[in-house]
């Protein structure tokens, strides 16, 4: 499973997916969920969400726990700032500038 | 038991010994830590404090738990805010895991009680620099320069 958890494509593909986005909403508002207590959100089979839920965990956005007999789901969020910097801040930084520019010299010219 | 937790999960290419030393040596640390480094022994007992640039010390607390290169446990204290003060001592433990060609660094960070400050303060931080970290290890650069901080 290793192999995979630094793959791009795999945690693209788990987030391509309205069940799974709501899985990480889900556990954004409270960390720290058994199986059922996210079953009871999500209109799916308790198969299902275990699916969604090894696919998250494959992705590593989600991250799992044993406490006691109870296993408990943690949202970890390095995937999505790696994916934030990778994917939007470097794209962000020339546009954010190039608007600056223009409102300078708009007001600038308004002067 | 009323807690909050929060779990980060990186896995970095480098070996366990090197991930270790950069969790550890103070020089390192202020690469990816944006300027932080922290101040220690980093053996069982000895005390633990988190330095800025600017000399000010916000978290500090002690060693519980040393096994290089696999699990550190720091009793975290914040000293700076007064309503994060309060809350009093959080669990912070590292724990790494060699996989393959890959160290696992897990990061789980716990504290007595619901709805904490301080662990939302800190889980704000944490994702930046262990992503800092990653790339530092695995490329020699770090992505985010500590001008960067918001």
């Amino acid at each position: 499973m290793t192999k995979h958890l630094q793959d791009p494509d795999l945690l693209f593909h788990a987030l391509a997916d309205p069940s799974r986005r709501k899985l990480l909403d889900l556990l954004y508002a409270r960390d720290g969920r058994t199986l059922s207590e996210l079953c009871e959100h999500l209109d799916m089979t308790r198969q299902g969400v275990t699916q969604h839920l090894d696919l998250l965990e494959a992705a590593n956005l989600v991250a799992t726990m044993r406490r006691g007999r109870e296993k408990l789901h943690f949202l970890n969020p390095v995937p999505l700032q790696e994916l934030y910097e990778r994917w939007i801040a470097k794209f962000e930084r020339p546009r954010l500038k190039a608007l600056d520019d223009l409102k300078k010299r708009l007001e600038r010219e308004h002067a | 038991m009323p807690r909050s937790t929060f779990v980060y999960v990186t896995y970095i290419r480098t070996t366990p010994e090197q991930l270790w030393s950069a969790l550890t040596d103070q020089e390192f640390q202020k690469q990816y830590w944006f300027g932080v480094h922290c101040e220690s022994e980093w053996t069982p007992g000895s005390s633990w404090k988190m330095v800025h640039p600017d000399g000010r010390i916000t978290d500090a607390g002690e060693i519980l738990e040393s096994d290089p290169p696999r699990r550190l446990v720091i009793r975290w204290r914040h000293e700076d805010k007064p309503e994060l003060k309060a809350e009093g001592d959080s669990l912070c433990t590292m724990e790494l895991e060699p996989t393959g060609r890959a160290v696992k660094l897990s990061i789980t960070h716990t504290i007595e009680r619901e709805s904490s400050k301080l662990i939302t303060a800190v889980s704000g931080g944490w994702p930046r620099i262990i992503s800092n970290l990653k790339s530092l290890l695995e490329t020699g650069s770090t992505i985010l320069a500590s001008g960067s901080k918001r």
